[in-house]
Parts: structure tokens; C-alpha cells; sequence
């Protein structure tokens, strides 16, 4: 039986950047130890020598020529600064202010 | 004549260059069934009353001018708010994307209006394409339009019901594990689920990069073979979308089934599955066989382990694709101010991302993270070449496979929400498919004692669309 404790879901939360509250914290431990219990049936399966799926139609290093293309939206050329318009942040010198990365020592 | 909204792609394309009627009274039409039905329904989450009547004055006087960009020009649609549309909101139904405007289109849009597109609005759906009731759903559930207690179906529910309740003749989806056949199914109309790579990507929000496809929704399988026509095929910005010709979908239309090899595959039929779904799926299949059809019993034994092997892959490419959700180039931003960068991250992404999303992201960090990797991820792209060959084998004997599309017909709204297992298991039927990436489309077959929709679904070898569709046509 696979059980997901509250610490796994804290540690799982970390790597993953997500704020979760201490009550979604407990019932997420419920829900994720039913879905591993569940998923444990693929235990049953032999899979001696055989090869991973990762992509169905058997592409393999598609190519295409290295060249700047324009991209048009409706007649009009995409540009950076239209992009930056997306942000939610405050944008200066075509840049978008965030706050500090790394702490003052 | 019936009202304009409830006409077929075809006989509006007819209309129009009848002079019967305006792209502007059938967009009207629709816009005015939309008006109507919407606050019961909750199909749209974004109604685009200006935009569509703009184009459809453009596609009237383009074809007053011996201008004809083939059998789309002047349809209304509806399409799946995760389609980027540019200048229109596409919110992915998600909190943290609410206000989101995109600066372009998705490849599949700039096609379609290429072919003279008139979109009415955006519809409804689970967050980021996660979940199989459109309860998910910033906005609030989209209702079935056959019964207003039940849920529409999901991802893709939001369109289903448009198209199902004549508020426009087609729309787009996406279908990841079965996110446009079970809707379909569940609101009584046809749904296109395409091979992997068919259509083009770009530009539609990522969920699960190695099961995602675009399709779409209509009232009859030629409408179906007419959006196909205009979407799929080769596009530099999506690598997935093989060099493959795309055929002339309308010449699989009325060819019938004579010969045809129909496989029902005995996992599809069994345990788990409603006795009168079965029912009405088999009675279908008598019609076929009277048809001409030739009808043969299959095994597919690794079905079992999809939904398991999927809610392990799945959840991992979505993790991975949610990363890019961080508040800095696109969407809200955090409401209470933060310590610093990371600090915003974990603020913005708990706020930002719905119960069923965090929940994914969850599981499919957990199964990629040091040393679950190995026993979870690469295990379950194992079972997945498994499952694949248990289709390869099937298509060895037989030209199409035809099973339920859910083991049940639409279930009650509220009825699964708190019990993730319960949603992810009523895909079984659906999500095998996506493991193989072969096309299936989603057929009504009949309707319970209850009155709600049953649905089949032809599924063939991959980019077999054609047959698909020939197939579905007599059913």
C-alpha cells in the first residue's frame, strides 16, 4: 500500500514551486496515496526489453533550414515589444523587472 | 427551412452562394442562440458578438465579389479556450490566465481564417485540458444540454454543447486522453479525434506534448471531413506534424461498408462497462453488419493498463509544461507582494493554478523526481510500446476497431469531482487510443432509457482519418 505523507507532499510542492495551503497539503496526501495505489497495477506488466515510447509516429530529428523567418499575425509582423505586452510586470529598457534573484550578503 | 443556427457547414456553404441568406444572418442566428441558452448551458466563456459579425460582413462581401474561399467562408464556430486566438481572451479557464490576450494565433486558427472563418467565441472547458466533466473550470461547469443536471463531458465540454445545442455548426477541441470523444459522446454529436502530428499544434496550450491533438466537433461527418480539410497537414511550427499528404477527406464519404473488417475489441465490452452502453454501442454495430461490414472479436489485453500508464505520463509532461507559468511573461500576477523571485513563484503558482491542475503537477513531479523516476516514468513509456503493439496487432486482422466511448453515459454534476480516481478511471475507454496516437472518431449510436447519448468510436490505423470517417458516416 502506497502512502503519501504530508512531508512528501511539502517536499513534491517544493520542487515544484507551488504554494499550497496546509489543507490542501492534507488533502492531497489522501488523494495522491489513492492515485500511487492505483497506479502500482502497472507492477503487473513485463516490460523486460522493451523500449520506451516517447514519441507514436516515429519522427526522429526533424530539421529544418536555419533561417530568421517573419512572423505574421493578421498582416502584421509580430514584434518583441508586442510580446512584452503579455507581462504582468513592469517592463523597462525591453526588459521585464522581477524581483531580486539572487540575496544581498 | 430550418432555423440558420441549426443548418450543417454544407447546406450554409450552399445558402450562401444561393443568396438565400448572409454569413451576417446565419452568425446572427447563432449569436442570438447563444444569447439565449448560455446562462443555462455556459458553453462560452467569452461571446465574440463585434469580431464574428465583422467577419462575417468580410466573408458576404468577398463572396458578393466572386472571391470563394471554399465550403468554411462564412460559418460560425466555436473554439476551446486553449486555442490561442489573437486579440481574443484565451484563458485556459484558468485563474492565473483570466485577463490573458494572446498576440497571435494558433496555427490551426490562421488556417481557418484563411478559409473565411467567423468564430462566435471561445468555449468552455477544464483547466489547461485536465479533467473529464468541464467542471474544472474557472467559469463554472458547462451543463449537458440534454439534461442541465448532467455534466457536459470534458476537456472539451464547452464545445460539444455548442455544437450539440445548434449554437454553431462546428467547433474545435483538443483530445489528450479522450478529451473529444467522451464530450462528444455525452452531448450526442460527432467528435474528431486526429492521429498525433495530423494537425498542427502551435499556438494551443500545452498539456501532455507526446498525447496532444487538436480536432474538432459537428453535427454530421461531412462537416467533420470539411474542418479537417482545413486544419490538418504539415506546419514548420509544430516538429510533430509529419510530411505526410492529407488526402481529400469528402471522397471516403458515401462509399459505404461493404468489406469493411470491424474489430470489437472484448476489453471495450466488459467489466466496468454499462450493460445498456453495451447495448446500444452492438446494436449499432448490427447496422453495420447489415451494411456489409464484416465483423470480428479481438483482444486487446494491455487496455487495462492505460488509464495507470497515462496518469503517470500525462501528469509528467504537464508538469513540465506548467513551468513556463512562473508570472513574469504571461498572466496574473501575485496578489500579496513577495519576499523575492521565488518567493513569487510559489505565491503566483498556488494562486494562479486550479485544484485538479496542482493536483497533476503534483503526481507528475512526484513520478519525475530522484529515484521514482526509473519505477514510474520510464516503466510506464514502457507499458505504453505495449499497449501500441497490442493495436498493431489488432490492425493486422482487422481495418477499423469500434468500441463504447465511455463506459457510461454523462454522469451528474458534482458526482466525481471529489474523487480524482473515479474521473481518471471513467477514460479508460478513451485513453488507450491516445497511448497508440491513432485517429478515432466519436459517433452517437443511440440513446439510453434515460434519454442521454451514447456514443461509439471507429478508430484506425494511424493518419487513417479517411476511413474513420467512412466508417462513421453509416453507423
Amino acid at each position: 500500500m502506497v502512502k503519501i505523507s504530508k512531508d512528501e507532499v511539502k517536499h513534491v510542492a517544493k520542487l515544484a514551486r507551488l504554494g499550497l495551503t496546509d489543507e490542501e497539503v492534507g488533502r492531497f496526501s489522501t488523494q495522491l496515496s489513492s492515485v500511487f495505489e492505483y497506479i502500482e497495477v502497472l507492477q503487473e506488466v513485463d516490460t523486460e526489453g522493451v523500449k520506451e515510447t516517447s514519441q507514436v509516429t516515429g519522427l526522429e530529428n526533424v530539421k529544418e533550414k536555419d533561417e530568421v523567418l517573419p512572423f505574421k499575425v493578421d498582416g502584421e509582423e509580430l514584434t518583441g515589444e508586442k510580446l512584452l505586452e503579455s507581462s504582468g510586470l513592469p517592463v523597462e529598457s525591453r526588459q521585464i523587472l522581477v524581483k531580486a534573484a539572487i540575496k544581498k550578503s | 427551412m430550418a432555423n440558420l443556427n441549426e443548418l450543417s457547414i454544407k447546406e450554409i456553404a450552399l445558402g450562401l452562394r444561393a443568396h438565400d441568406f448572409t454569413s451576417r444572418e446565419v452568425t446572427e442566428a447563432c449569436l442570438g442562440r447563444v444569447g439565449e441558452r448560455n446562462k443555462d448551458l455556459n458553453a462560452f466563456v467569452t461571446v465574440c458578438e463585434d469580431e464574428s459579425l465583422v467577419a462575417a460582413d468580410k466573408a458576404d462581401k468577398a463572396l458578393a465579389e466572386g472571391k470563394d474561399d471554399g465550403v468554411l467562408m462564412g460559418v460560425p464556430c466555436g473554439v476551446k479556450d486553449i486555442i490561442n486566438t489573437n486579440g481574443v481572451r484565451t484563458t485556459c479557464c484558468s485563474p492565473g490566465l483570466k485577463e490573458f490576450v494572446p498576440p497571435y494565433d494558433a496555427t490551426v486558427i490562421e488556417r481557418l481564417k484563411a478559409c473565411g472563418m467567423v468564430m462566435v467565441g471561445k468555449t468552455n472547458c477544464d483547466e489547461f485540458a485536465c479533467g473529464g466533466s468541464t467542471e474544472y473550470s474557472v467559469f463554472g461547469a458547462t451543463k449537458n444540454p440534454y439534461d442541465l443536471t448532467k455534466v457536459s463531458g470534458g476537456s472539451s465540454g464547452g464545445s460539444a454543447a455548442a455544437v450539440a445545442d445548434n449554437m454553431c455548426p462546428y467547433a474545435l477541441g483538443t483530445d489528450t486522453g479522450g478529451s473529444i470523444r467522451q464530450p462528444a459522446s455525452f452531448c450526442g454529436v460527432y467528435g474528431m479525434k486526429v492521429t498525433y502530428g495530423r494537425v498542427s499544434r502551435s499556438g494551443v496550450t500545452a498539456f501532455a506534448s507526446s498525447w496532444d491533438t487538436v480536432g474538432s466537433f459537428a453535427r454530421n461527418v461531412e462537416d467533420l471531413s470539411y474542418v479537417l480539410q482545413g486544419i490538418a497537414g504539415r506546419d514548420r511550427r509544430d516538429m510533430t506534424t509529419p510530411d505526410i499528404e492529407v488526402p481529400d477527406y469528402t471522397e471516403f464519404l458515401g462509399k459505404g461498408v461493404k468489406g469493411v473488417k470491424i474489430g470489437l475489441p472484448k476489453e471495450y465490452f466488459g467489466e466496468g462497462v454499462e450493460k445498456e452502453t453495451v447495448d446500444v454501442v452492438m446494436e449499432a454495430v448490427g447496422r453495420l453488419e447489415k451494411a456489409g461490414a464484416q465483423i470480428v472479436k479481438v483482444s486487446l489485453p494491455m487496455t487495462k493498463y492505460a488509464v495507470a500508464a497515462y496518469y503517470v505520463c500525462a501528469p509528467a509532461e504537464l508538469s513540465a509544461n506548467m513551468e513556463r507559468y512562473d508570472g513574469v511573461r504571461f498572466g496574473s500576477v501575485p496578489s500579496e507582494k513577495s519576499a523575492d523571485l521565488v518567493d513569487s513563484y510559489f505565491k503566483q503558482r498556488g494562486e494562479g493554478f486550479g485544484e485538479e491542475v496542482k493536483r497533476r503537477i503534483m503526481i507528475g513531479t512526484y513520478v519525475l523526481s530522484a529515484g521514482y523516476m526509473d519505477a514510474y516514468y520510464k516503466h510506464a513509456m514502457k507499458v505504453r510500446t505495449r499497449i501500441i503493439e497490442d493495436f498493431n496487432k489488432a490492425f493486422e486482422k482487422v481495418d477499423v476497431l469500434i468500441a463504447p466511448v465511455s463506459p457510461f453515459p454523462a454522469f451528474g454534476i458534482g458526482e466525481k469531482c471529489d474523487d480524482p480516481l473515479a474521473m481518471y478511471t471513467a477514460d479508460s475507454l478513451t485513453i488507450p487510443v491516445n497511448c497508440a496516437g491513432v485517429p478515432s472518431l466519436a459517433c452517437p449510436a443511440g440513446v439510453s432509457a434515460g434519454g442521454l447519448p451514447v456514443g461509439l468510436q471507429v478508430i484506425a490505423p494511424q493518419f487513417s482519418e479517411g476511413l474513420c470517417l467512412q466508417v462513421g458516416e453509416m453507423v
